[in-house]
């Protein structure tokens, strides 16, 4: 149980920087998510945090103590891999019992905390069996038994449900989260799906290139993306960007998009240039009378609503309307876009430009 | 159409069955051979046409274990009656029975020499193995394609630098100067076929005990080694061949008291044994 501190952490591999200065905090007993693209750094980033890969600079700190050069074995921490790598030639019992053993821990009591776990997990009748024929879901348990055997400071999982079949995955995730709720326990997850990050994180780092982009709760940060990256890899679909050349004022209202006025929420941090106009498609309403319009190019029907996309002169937006609003191809229909959710983007560095709605969200970073 | 497994007929049986059967004496037959001569008098084993019925005799395994000398009328009347089976057999050739035969001390050098490189090829094949799989060596290929170069001619073309080396060191005829001989020439083997087993055991597995709390070295000797057992025993077994078949440098560089079996039998027979 424990808090998790990264200050300034890089991480360089030869000439490639695979982390660039990460900065986070994860507070005691949270369910934390290190969400990125493939490439990114998250994995580096939990390695890194496990002891399984030596920061080039900077200071990784659990439960107050600076442990970004300690090997792995003195750092008191769990890890869950991908593909589980339960040790082949022991049985469940061996696994589960392994991470003790290197304690000295005594055979009885050793047999009591196995028992229990197992217990737990609801894996008591398959102690005895070789790791070799079991199935993934039980593969999952022996590896997460394995893990919590030993109450250690925090939890390390590296895309622990990514070799599940999808509809086991679903049952596996409300396990672990479950799971966490009843430990208490630190919990660091890497996962690149953002939908894995949303539904089961208490906080979201989300990285990229090398680069965490923003780090908050999961609403934070689909309501108020700090860059286009997040806007773009969070959502499904993913923020409308609407790029158009205006200005904002310090204290602004409104910008004008190819001589439409929108209302934004007030701007703390002006621009004069490119600018991207950003709305999430469930933000777009279908008004006549709106000044704003799009020709209707597709529909994707979904269920209790359907995704609309459209034709704008500032580039394809799409709209997640309910089902029973009839929609044409090739209709041309007035967009009003809902004030208080905009987010505008500086177009060329790609950073959120501060308002009063996102200014409190963004100081993470 | 649906397909159904038929009995075969009894004559596709019968020829598969002597099919079967001709190939398995094709390879047994040499097998059979060496066991045969085995059992054949010196004058029969290399008698031609070579003998398919012989009088089998023991004779040939009398000579390996013991030494003899041919024996005047008056020597042998002085010996006596022969009193066992094999000082019958010698007798037979009018030669008695003088001691032992080195043989079995040569056997025994056999043993220690070709198991002692195997070992410490397998100690130190593991250790770089292990290196140039899991760690950044600085100028790893260039170190493993140094490696594999050694094997790139053979090893008896430098038989006389190794000599005078030896010789200056005083390796010649000594249990650890073949050890060390064997070792070197077998060890690029061992590190390429172990490195190929260890990279296929994933890492995972070395990073989780390390997680679980165990050293490196405890990771390595406790899920590394377990796993990576059988590529270990075959190459072991590889290199114990060679060491234990090695003749052309046991003859150079052992005389007395470190001569390996191999070499013996050649000088057994140049005896007119």
């Amino acid at each position: 149980m424990a808090q998790i501190r990264i200050e300034n952490v890089r991480k360089e591999f030869g000439a490639f920087t695979a982390v660039q200065s990460s900065t986070f905090t994860i507070e005691d007993g949270e369910f934390f998510m290190l969400l990125g693209p493939s490439g990114c750094g998250k994995t580096t980033t939990l390695r890194m945090m496990a002891g399984l890969e030596l920061p080039t600079s900077g200071q990784i700190y659990i439960d107050g103590e600076e442990v970004g050069q300690k090997p792995a074995s003195q750092r008191d921490i769990a890890f869950v891999f991908q593909m589980f790598a339960l040790y082949p030639h022991m049985n469940v019992r061996g696994n589960i019992s392994y991470p003790l053993k290197s304690q000295r821990m005594k055979a009885s009591e050793v047999k009591k905390k196995v028992d229990e776990v197992a217990e737990i997990l609801g894996i008591t009748d398959i102690l005895d069996r070789p790791v070799g024929g079991l199935s993934g879901g039980d593969r999952q348990r022996v590896a997460l038994g394995r893990a919590i055997v030993r109450d250690p400071k925090a939890f390390f999982m590296d895309e622990p449900l990514g070799a599940l079949d999808a509809e086991f995955r679903e049952h596996m995730s409300e396990e672990l989260r479950a799971l966490h709720d009843r430990m208490g326990a630190t919990t660091v997850y890497v996962t690149h799906d953002q939908l894995e990050a949303m539904q089961m994180g208490d906080k979201i780092v989300v990285m990229n290139h090398g680069v965490v982009e923003q780090f908050g709760v999961p609403q934070d940060i689909y309501d108020w993306p700090a860059t286009k990256f997040v806007a773009q890899f969070i959502g499904s679909p993913p923020m409308n960007f609407l790029d158009f050349n205006g200005m904002i004022g310090i204290g602004g209202t409104e910008v004008r998009v190819n001589d439409v006025v929108m209302p934004v929420p007030r701007s703390i941090e002006g621009a004069n240039g490119p600018i991207t106009f950003g709305v999430r498609p469930e933000h777009v309403k279908l008004e006549d009378s709106a000044p704003y319009r799009g020709r209707v190019i597709a529909t994707e029907y979904l269920g209790t609503t359907q995704i609309v996309t459209f034709d704008t002169p500032n580039g394809l937006l799409k709209a997640r309307v309910a089902s029973h609003e009839v929609v044409n191809t090739g209709q041309s229909i007035g967009l009003r876009f809902d004030p208080r959710t905009i987010t505008l983007f500086d177009a060329e560095k790609g950073g959120a430009l501060r308002s009063e709605a996102n200014e409190g969200v963004l100081n993470h970073g | 159409m649906s397909f159904s497994v038929t009995e075969p007929n009894k004559g596709t049986k019968w020829f598969a069955g002597v099919l079967v059967v001709g190939y398995a004496l094709i390879t047994i037959a040499p097998l059979l051979w060496i066991i045969a001569t085995g059992f054949k008098s010196p004058a029969d084993s290399i008698s031609y046409p070579p003998k398919v019925v012989f009088d089998p005799t023991l004779e040939g395994y009398v000579n390996l274990f013991t030494d003899r000398t041919r024996a005047t009328a008056d020597m042998l009347e002085a010996e006596g009656e022969p009193q066992t089976w094999y000082e019958r057999i010698v007798r037979e050739q009018g030669t008695v029975i003088i001691g032992p035969s080195r043989y079995g001390e040569r056997f025994l050098n056999s043993i220690i020499i070709g198991f002692g490189s195997t070992a410490l090829c397998m100690v130190l094949g593991t250790a770089a193995a292990y290196a140039f799989s899991r760690f950044r060596v600085p100028l790893k290929d260039d170190l493993l394609f140094f490696i594999l170069s050694t094997r790139m001619m053979p090893p008896i073309a430098v038989a006389i630098p190794i000599f005078l080396m030896f010789r200056n060191l005083g390796l010649n005829d000594t249990h650890l100067g073949m050890i060390l001989l064997y070792t070197a020439v077998n060890l690029s083997l061992s590190v390429w076929l172990l490195k190929g087993f260890i990279d296929e055991i994933p890492v995972e597995y070395e990073e989780a005990a390390l997680i679980d709390g165990y050293t490196r070295f405890q990771a390595f000797y406790k899920v590394v080694l377990p796993q990576a057992a059988t590529g270990i025993a075959s190459t072991a077994i590889f290199c114990l061949i060679f060491a234990w078949n090695e003749y052309a440098f046991a003859v150079l560089l052992t005389s007395g008291t470190a001569q390996t079996a191999p070499p013996l039998h050649p000088d057994d027979h140049r005896r007119g044994r």
